[in-house]
C-alpha cells in the first residue's frame, strides 16, 4: 500500500535568481545564479548531486530541448539529467522528479532546477507557440490572458455578480501582491499600485486589464533535496520536508463536457483533496500558514481560493476584500509578490513558490517575514482553465 | 420535362460601407457629388468560398437532397484545389457527389445555370459568389459589393420554371483581370453601353423571345445586371417598360459580380406572381439570356431569403477597416502575427469531415455529444472506448458558457473574441467568434456558426478554414 511522499524527503538548499528583464543574462547565467545560492545554502559540494531534473517550458526561446542545458551550464559530472515540461506546473514537476528519486532510494541527493528566459521573444507577453498539427486547425488563437479571462465572465454569471463587482475584488488581489513585492529584493515589479489604477488600466482581455496580468520575466529557481537523515548529517537542525506533491491534469472534460461551467478549476480541487490527504491536513484553512498560488491573472487567484477550499463557494470576492489573504490576514497569500510581481519565468515558477515557502518556514524572509508559519502550500495551474495541469505541493517545517 | 429552380439562398456580409465614407476619405483627391448608398463587404475571414457556403446552407434548408455542387466565381480562393468540393464538405454533403468550379467571366453563373437547366441532373446546387478586390480610389471600389447566391436547379420548379435560353460569345473586352493581377481594368462605360449592351444584349433578348414565342409585352421582369442608365437604354431599345426592370440593389449591396444576376433574379421572383415571365441576362464577353415563368410559390410577396439578407447589414463608415479587410492596406499587426500557420495536410485530411463539416461525435455507450470526436468518451462518468457516431454541429444552435474579448491576441479584426460554448442537445467546444463587436457577447447569448477562414499561411500561400460562432441576430 502506497504511503505517499509525506516527510520522506527534505529540502536542504534552495536558490532563486533575481526575476525580471534580465537582458544581460542568458538561461545558463540564471541557472548558475540560482544554483550558487542553493549550493551554499545546502553546504555541499557540487559533485554530491547524483541526479538532476530540469524544468523549462519554452525551450524554443532559450535553452533548447533535453537535459543538456542544465548539465552543461553547471558542468555537472555527467550525472543523469532529465528535462521535464508540464506547462506552468513545470517547476513543480522538476521538483517531483527529484523528490521521487530520493524517496525511491535510487539517489541520496538530487537537484531540481527550473528556468525560463522569456525576454528574448522580442515582444511583450508570452511567446506564441504552435499547439500541434490538429489543435491549431480548430482551437482559437488564444493568448493566456484571454484564456484565463474566461473564468471571469463565468464566475460572475454563476454567482450573480456584476463584472464591476468582480473586478473590484480582482483589483484587491493585484494591489495586495504589489504591496508584498515591495519587500522582496528579487521581485520583478516592486511598486505599489492603487485599486483605481487597476480598474482604469487598458483592457488586455475582458475583464482583465493590464494590472490583472502577471509579469513576464526571466529567472531560475532550484532546490537540492535529500533524505531527512542526510539533512541531519549535514547539520540542518530545522529542515523543511515535502509533505505532499500532487498533480491533476485535465482529461478533456472542462473543454468538452457540460459538467464544467467555466467558473472554477476542477483539477485544482482534485489536486488539493489529494494533497491535503497526503500531507495529513484535516483543516487546511487553519493549518496552512501561507500559500503561494498560481496568480497568473488576478481572476485565477480569486477562483483558486475556492478551489483550494479556503473560501466557501461564492465567497472568494468578499474574503479577498476583507483582507483574508493579505500579508496580515488569516492565510497570507503571495507574500513574495506572487507571479504577479515576483514574476513568471514559467519553468521556474513552481520552484520559486517553493523557495518563498521554504524561506518563510525557516524565518529568513526579512522584512516580509510573516511570523512563524509551519506549513505552506504552493499551487500551479499550467495551461488554460479549460485544459490544464494543476499541481499542489505542501511543505512543512520539521524542528529538531 | 419541367426544369427550374426550387430554392434560393442568399448571403451578404454584415458590414455595408457607406459610399460617402469612401468619398470623404478621398475628397482631397477628387471633388465628387454626394455618394449614394452603401456596398456590402466581407470580414477579413470571408471570401467567395465562405460566402458560397452560407448561401448554400440557406438554399439547402428547403431542399437538402442534391447530387451535385457547381461553384461559379471569378474569385475562387484556389486556382488548383476544388473550391466546390470544399463548399460541399462544409455543407455536409455526402462524398458521392458531382462537383465543379466554373469561372472565367461575369457570365459564369448564368452559363452554368443554363447548362444545368438543359441537363438532366434531378437537383444540383449552383452557388455563385464573388469577392473582387478593388483598387483604392477606383470606381469599382464604390460600385462593387461582396455576396453570394445559391440555387437548387433541377426537376422541381416551385420558384421558377425554365422556358429557354439563348447565348452569344463575343470577345468584347469591357474589363478584364489577367492571371496574377489583383484588380480589374475597366474601359469606358459609354463604349460598352453602345457597342455591347446596345447591340448584342438587345439581339440576345430578341433572339430568346422569338425562340420561346413570346413578345416584349409578355415580360413582367428583366434582370439586367448593368448600371441603371445602361439598363434603361436597353429596355428602351427593346420596347420594354421601365417598370419591368429588376432592382439591382446598388444602394444596399453593390455589384456582386458573378452572383449579381442571381441576386437580382431573387428580387424579381419576390416581386412577381405565379405565371409571370422573368428574363435573366448574364453579360461578359457575350451574353446569356434565360427565360423563366414564375413558379407556384410566387405571389407578389417575398418568397426568397433576399429581404433577410438585405436586412442583416449594419452601416459602416470605417474606410480604413474596409481597406484592411479587403487586403488593400497592410496594417502592422505586430510580431504575434508572425506565428507560423503551416498546415500538416495529412493531419488535416485525417480530420477533414470533422473540420470542414464541423462534425462531432456521439458516444455509442452513453450518448454524449462531443467535439472533437475522440477514441474515448469525454463524459467523466463514461470515458468508454466506444465508437462515436458522426453528428454535424454546424447547424445546431448553441449558447455562450463563457468568453473573452482579447485585445492582445493577433486578429485582423480585433479584439479576438472566443469562448466556451454549449450546443443544444449536448456538445461543448472552445471556439472563435466572428462578426461580433466589443460588448455584444454575454454569457447565455444564443449562437449560430459560420464557415470562415481560420488562419492564413503567408509563407506558403495557403489559408485554412474552420467554423466560428456568431451571434444569432434574428
Amino acid at each position: 500500500m502506497a504511503t505517499g511522499i509525506r516527510d520522506k524527503v527534505a529540502i536542504v538548499g534552495m536558490g532563486c535568481s533575481r526575476f525580471g528583464e534580465r537582458w544581460d543574462q542568458g538561461p545558463d547565467d540564471l541557472m548558475v545564479e540560482a544554483f550558487g545560492e542553493a549550493l551554499k545554502d545546502a553546504g555541499i559540494e557540487r559533485d554530491r548531486i547524483e541526479a538532476a531534473w530540469l524544468g523549462v517550458f519554452y525551450q524554443e526561446q532559450s535553452t533548447s530541448k533535453s537535459g543538456l542545458p542544465l548539465s552543461m551550464a553547471l558542468r555537472l559530472p555527467n550525472v543523469p539529467v532529465t528535462r521535464v515540461e508540464n506547462l506552468c506546473a513545470t517547476g513543480t514537476e522538476a521538483l517531483r522528479g527529484a523528490v521521487y528519486a530520493v524517496a525511491s532510494g535510487a539517489v541520496d541527493i538530487a537537484l531540481a532546477m527550473g528556468v525560463e528566459k522569456l525576454k528574448d521573444t522580442g515582444f511583450g507577453g508570452l511567446p506564441e507557440r504552435p499547439k500541434g498539427t490538429f489543435e491549431d486547425l480548430w482551437q482559437p488563437g488564444f493568448t493566456p490572458p484571454g484564456a484565463f479571462a474566461q473564468l471571469g465572465a463565468a464566475y460572475a454569471a454563476r454567482h450573480g455578480l456584476s463584472i464591476d463587482e468582480l473586478r473590484r475584488a480582482m483589483a484587491h488581489v493585484s494591489v495586495k501582491s504589489h504591496a508584498n513585492a515591495v519587500d522582496n529584493p528579487k521581485a520583478h515589479l516592486r511598486n505599489r499600485i492603487t485599486v483605481d489604477q487597476v480598474l482604469n488600466a487598458p483592457m488586455v482581455a475582458f475583464p482583465l486589464g493590464v494590472f490583472d496580468c502577471c509579469g513576464v520575466s526571466d529567472g531560475a529557481a532550484c532546490a537540492i533535496v535529500t533524505t531527512p537523515e542526510i539533512a541531519a548529517s549535514l547539520g540542518k537542525r530545522d529542515h523543511v520536508t515535502v509533505k505532499a506533491l500532487q498533480l491533476a491534469p485535465s482529461n478533456g472534460a472542462e473543454m468538452g463536457h457540460a459538467s464544467w461551467d467555466g467558473s472554477y478549476t476542477p483539477t485544482t480541487r482534485l489536486a488539493a483533496q489529494r494533497a491535503y490527504r497526503e500531507a495529513g491536513l484535516s483543516d487546511p484553512a487553519r493549518q496552512l500558514g501561507l500559500i503561494e498560488v498560481h496568480d497568473c491573472f488576478s481572476v485565477t487567484e480569486l477562483v483558486v481560493m475556492e478551489d483550494l477550499g479556503l473560501s466557501a463557494p461564492g465567497r472568494a470576492p468578499a474574503d479577498i476584500l476583507d483582507g483574508r489573504y493579505d500579508r496580515d490576514g488569516a492565510i497570507p497569500c503571495q507574500t513574495d509578490g506572487g507571479l504577479k510581481c515576483f514574476g513568471h519565468p514559467v519553468g521556474a515558477s513552481g520552484l520559486r513558490m517553493a523557495y518563498e515557502i521554504y524561506t518563510q518556514l525557516l524565518g529568513r524572509a526579512g522584512t516580509r517575514q510573516i511570523g512563524a508559519p509551519s506549513i505552506g502550500l504552493s499551487h500551479n495551474l499550467g495551461g488554460i482553465p479549460n485544459r490544464n495541469v494543476a499541481s499542489i505541493a505542501i511543505f512543512g517545517l520539521n524542528q529538531v | 420535362m419541367t426544369r427550374g429552380l426550387s430554392s434560393l439562398g442568399i448571403y451578404l456580409p454584415r458590414r455595408r460601407l457607406a459610399r460617402q465614407a469612401i468619398a470623404d476619405a478621398l475628397a482631397w483627391r477628387m471633388q465628387s457629388a454626394a455618394a449614394r448608398g452603401e456596398r456590402a463587404y466581407g470580414n477579413w475571414d470571408e471570401d467567395a468560398l465562405t460566402m458560397a457556403v452560407e448561401a448554400g446552407r440557406v438554399a439547402l434548408r428547403s431542399q437538402a437532397d442534391v447530387t451535385g455542387v457547381t461553384f461559379a466565381s471569378t474569385t475562387h480562393p484556389f486556382l488548383d484545389r476544388s473550391n466546390a468540393g470544399l463548399v460541399a464538405e462544409a455543407l455536409g454533403l455526402p462524398a458521392a457527389l458531382s462537383t465543379q468550379d466554373v469561372g472565367g467571366s461575369q457570365r459564369a453563373a448564368t452559363s452554368a445555370l443554363r447548362a444545368l437547366l438543359e441537363g438532366h441532373a434531378p437537383a444540383t446546387l449552383l452557388v455563385a459568389a464573388d469577392r473582387r478586390a478593388t483598387k483604392p480610389g477606383s470606381v469599382q471600389e464604390s460600385s462593387y459589393g461582396d455576396g453570394a447566391v445559391a440555387a437548387v436547379v433541377g426537376d422541381t420548379a416551385t420558384l421558377a420554371e425554365y422556358l429557354g435560353g439563348y447565348s452569344e460569345n463575343i470577345d468584347l473586352v469591357d474589363h478584364y483581370r489577367s492571371a496574377g493581377h489583383e484588380y480589374d481594368y475597366a474601359l469606358e462605360e459609354r463604349w460598352v453601353r453602345t457597342e455591347a449592351w446596345g447591340v448584342f444584349v438587345r439581339r440576345a433578348v430578341q433572339g430568346l423571345l422569338t425562340q420561346i414565342g413570346l413578345a416584349p409585352d409578355d415580360v413582367a421582369r428583366v434582370v439586367l445586371p448593368a448600371p441603371k442608365a445602361v439598363a434603361d437604354s436597353v429596355l428602351r431599345t427593346l420596347g420594354l417598360s421601365h417598370a419591368t426592370l429588376a432592382d439591382a440593389f446598388y444602394d444596399r449591396v453593390g455589384d456582386t459580380g458573378v452572383a449579381h444576376p442571381m441576386l437580382m433574379l431573387a428580387g424579381a421572383l419576390d416581386a412577381v406572381a405565379t405565371g409571370d415571365v422573368v428574363l435573366l441576362i448574364g453579360f461578359g464577353q457575350g451574353v446569356d439570356a434565360l427565360a423563366f415563368r414564375a413558379g407556384a410559390a410566387c405571389s407578389g410577396q417575398p418568397v426568397t431569403p433576399l429581404s433577410a439578407a438585405l436586412g442583416s447589414g449594419v452601416t459602416d463608415r470605417a474606410y480604413v477597416r474596409f481597406l484592411s479587410h479587403a487586403g488593400a492596406l497592410e496594417l502592422d499587426w505586430g510580431m504575434r502575427s508572425e506565428r507560423d500557420a503551416r498546415t500538416a495536410h495529412s493531419a488535416h485530411y485525417r480530420k477533414h469531415t470533422v473540420l470542414n463539416g464541423f462534425t462531432g461525435g456521439r458516444c455509442t455507450a452513453c450518448g454524449t455529444v462531443q467535439f472533437p470526436p475522440a477514441p474515448a468518451c469525454v463524459n467523466p462518468d463514461c470515458r468508454a472506448f466506444a465508437p462515436q457516431t458522426a453528428i454535424r454541429l454546424a447547424d445546431i444552435p448553441a449558447t455562450v458558457k463563457t468568453y473573452t474579448e482579447d485585445w492582445l491576441a493577433y486578429s485582423p479584426a480585433p479584439p479576438l473574441v472566443y469562448g466556451n460554448v454549449a450546443f443544444e442537445g449536448g456538445g461543448n467546444a472552445f471556439i472563435e467568434f466572428t462578426d461580433v463587436d466589443p460588448g455584444e457577447v454575454s454569457v447565455g447569448a444564443h449562437l449560430t456558426f459560420a464557415f470562415r477562414i481560420k488562419d492564413v499561411d503567408r509563407a506558403r500561400g495557403f489559408h485554412r478554414y474552420f467554423w466560428k460562432a456568431t451571434l444569432r441576430r434574428s
